[in-house]
């Protein structure tokens, strides 16, 4: 079991440097009055060491070479997927064109604050993580793409890129692209798709964005955190990375800790740590716990009886049918209602497709109606059975993973919550139902034309 | 080059041009009614989609076939002066210019749809289905032209073939804005508002037009084939 | 190299006839949207299937070589 963990909150003064085999590794030197400036930086971590530093030929090598040391850390992608970041970066670099890198900051996730916080917190080190991935594939630009509804991310970002000198002046060039705020906007190939002049919307693959992105060249899109990640695997070594964390997902991970718990906010952990060491790093829980929603909207409901024994790694929450995803980690409190919870955000979910594919259309509208009929006690017989067929035409039919999302959270939700989803079904809405849900569910239009007519016709 | 026919005169050609041109109305009319019913997705068990379908393109060609030699035949029939270019390029013709150009036109923009329709692979959905819209502009010019020109049009058969077609044609077009579309209210309105005023335009101007006294004349024949000038429409190696 | 159909599910507009051609491969759900079944064809399969294709009016029918 991985060692005892050490946080660092947003409003406790800023710790003194710590052996970087510890935590923190990604928050360290995080300051309550602002971004880290470049100097600070620099001063904190060291210069950045470039992959790239002989000729052409010499260049590529050091570049296999890294890209080498990062598959032995073990990486994962940060942004939900989980998937190991040399892997894609081989594939970016070995593409034909010249290839550009996204940093991904457009967190769409209602209850995650990992990437705005360390945006707005420690540009530099995204930057930096920038460049050494731009290097890595043989890049000349870096986008940081920033989310509209976060003009203090956008702000941040491009005053750090003014300390570098400004765009166009730094190779690889830096620049910021500011992009809608809706869901799936930061689906990978939505965000290329905006990114090369159209629509905010998913695309089918093949071909993957790491063959062709933006303007068909390849792409490498990666999540901000992990850029992180990156920037300082550079400075110290996979093996260092691999001094924390569990051997299948080594290092550490920011997760956005809320609800029924004293202090909540994004902390940094050791990945495979026990929710139980994150509860008590969070001040403790304020009271008795439903149940938490683990990964994100489209992540998974686990009930508050197996929440003592819960470790925070993909392995551990494996047979709980969750994964970290997002980092989301939010306590439902007794005081909220689990159905309306679930109902609440599989409506969210559903007015969040980009309503581009039939069966996502149809089926997360389908879903959403099953559940608001459960949750008001007015569900027709056999509504489990009907919930059960319709989510086997929802998931994996789209062109992303939105409805495959939104499935497993409101399947994992009727298992988790299995007697007060029948006590629903049989009674109606409880007393907790007419309060606000506390999963936080915005406002978020799609702002674009709509795509060509889904309907079906019968 | 015609062969004399009997009293009643006529040329082969100018027969064949005539049901050639009454039997294309009848197939792109039938073309328009397929195609609402594929994109209505309509179905039965013994009409399955793909035979609807499959259907609505056939049709589609086969009245381009007859419509290829609808406009063979009048250029080879040697009674009215239609070259090969009248066909294509509208309004440059001596005879009737205005309502044989109106065939042009209306041939000249099935061209493009089938056009598409062929090289529909290539050219992408979006693009292909932006110039299949214009079916709704070709046949209602297809339909004027052959008012404008058609020596039949006094007959109480032809005029009842073509009121039904006209009627099939609505009868798409009201199913297809009653179904919500196009998505734009105002297209949909223009839409239903084109339809109306091309009824009742037809019903005004039909008896004073083509059903009327003088239309020859008045529509454009050249005076040297007009009746009072004792010319039969057929002509053999005499002429007058 | 196995043969296999594919759906692109945001060119798919419902038309149907993929399952009236396809029936060993694809059903069509109860909105209209067809239910692949990504395992290889199987001999005269791959020219149903080609003509499957060729009968999507959107294109969203897509037959799928894979080499091995």
């Amino acid at each position: 079991m991985p060692g005892t963990m050490n946080t660092v909150m947003l409003d406790r003064p800023a710790e003194e440097i710590q052996e970087p085999a510890t935590l923190p590794r990604l928050l360290q030197g995080i300051r309550p009055e602002g971004p880290l400036g470049l100097r600070s930086h620099l001063a904190l971590h060291g210069p950045l060491p470039r992959v790239r530093t002989g000729g052409r030929r010499r260049g590529r090598e050091q570049a296999g070479a890294f890209i080498e040391d990062l598959e032995r850390s073990g990486l994962l992608g940060r942004g939900g997927a989980g998937f190991p970041a040399a892997v894609k970066m081989r594939a970016v670099a070995a593409a034909k064109g010249r290839a550009i890198v996204v940093g991904n900051g457009c967190e769409g996730e209602p209850a995650s604050m990992k990437d705005r916080t360390l945006i707005q917190t420690l540009p530099h080190l995204i930057i930096d993580g920038g460049i050494i991935a731009a290097e890595a594939v043989g890049a000349d630009e870096v986008i940081l793409a920033m989310c509209e509804s976060s003009p203090e991310s956008t702000d941040a970002i491009t005053a750090a890129i003014e300390e570098r000198g400004g765009e166009g002046s730094h190779s690889p060039n830096l620049r910021v692209a500011e992009v809608p705020s809706h869901y799936s906007a930061g689906q990978e190939t939505a965000l290329v798709n905006h990114l090369g002049g159209g629509p905010s919307l998913p695309t089918f693959t093949p071909p993957r964005v790491f063959e062709k992105g933006i303007s068909g060249r390849p792409t490498l899109v990666n999540n901000v955190e992990t850029l992180a990640h990156i920037a300082l695997i550079s400075r110290h070594g996979s093996r260092w990375f691999r001094q924390l964390g569990t051997p299948s997902q080594p290092g550490s991970s920011l997760v956005t800790l809320s609800g029924a718990v004293a202090h909540p906010g994004v902390y940094e952990i050791e990945t495979g740590s026990s929710l139980s060491s994150l509860i008590n790093a969070g001040g403790g829980a304020t009271g008795p716990m439903r149940g938490a929603l683990i990964g994100g909207y489209g992540g998974s409901w686990i009930a508050g009886e197996y929440l003592r024994g819960i470790a925070l790694s993909n392995e551990h929450l494996a047979p709980h049918g969750a994964t970290l995803g997002a980092g989301v980690v939010h306590l439902l409190s007794d005081q909220a209602c689990p159905v309306a919870e679930t109902a609440s955000l599989a409506r969210w979910m559903a007015g969040q497709s980009a309503r581009q594919c039939g069966p996502c259309i149809h089926g997360l509208d389908a879903l959403s109606e099953a559940l608001d009929q459960v949750a008001s006690g007015a569900a027709p017989a056999r509504a489990g059975q009907r919930i059960s067929r319709l989510a086997s035409l929802t998931a994996r039919r789209g062109a992303c993973a939105h409805p495959d999302g939104a499935v497993r959270m409101i399947i994992s939700g009727i298992e988790a919550f299995e007697t007060e989803f029948a006590d629903h079904a049989r009674h109606g809405h409880c007393e907790q139902c007419s309060r606000e849900p506390e999963l936080p569910v915005p406002h978020r239009p799609l702002n674009m034309p709509a795509p060509r007519g889904k309907e079906a016709r019968r | 080059m015609s062969l004399p026919l009997a009293a009643s005169g006529g040329s082969i050609y100018w027969y064949l041009t005539r049901s050639t041109g009454v039997v294309a109305l009848l197939l792109l009319t039938a073309a328009i009614v397929l195609g609402v019913l594929d994109v209505r997705r309509w179905s039965t068990p013994r009409w399955p989609r793909f035979l609807i379908d499959s259907l609505h393109r056939s049709v589609s060609l086969l009245a381009l076939v007859f419509l290829v030699i609808h406009i063979l035949t009048s250029v080879l029939d040697s009674f009215a002066p239609i070259s090969l270019t009248d066909a294509v390029i509208p309004f440059i013709g001596t005879y009737r210019p205005f309502w044989l150009g109106l065939g042009a036109v209306a041939f000249d923009l099935i061209l493009a749809v089938i056009g598409t329709s062929l090289l529909r692979a290539r050219l992408g959905y979006s693009s292909w289905r932006a110039v299949h819209w214009l079916t709704y502009a070709s046949w209602p010019i297809a339909l004027l032209h052959g008012f404008g020109t058609g020596s039949d049009v006094k007959s109480t058969w032809l005029l009842g073939l073509s009121v039904l077609c006209l009627a099939a044609v609505l009868v798409a077009v009201l199913v297809r804005v009653l179904d919500g579309w196009p998505a734009d209210k105002a297209v949909r309105g223009s839409a239903l508002a084109g339809a109306g005023v091309f009824s009742l335009f037809l019903l005004l101007w039909l008896p004073g037009g083509p059903l009327g006294s003088e239309w020859p004349r008045r529509s454009g024949t050249p005076a040297a084939l007009l009746p009072h000038h004792s010319h039969t429409p057929s002509t053999s190696t005499g002429s007058h | 190299m196995s043969r296999r159909v594919r759906v692109n599910p945001i060119t798919c507009e419902a038309h149907g006839m993929c399952a009236e051609l396809l029936p060993e491969r694809i059903k069509l759900d109860e909105w209209g949207y067809p239910i692949v079944d990504g395992a290889p064809l199987e001999g005269e399969q791959v020219d149903h299937a080609v003509r499957a294709a060729r009968a999507c009016p959107t294109f969203a029918l897509l037959v799928n070589n894979e080499r091995r």
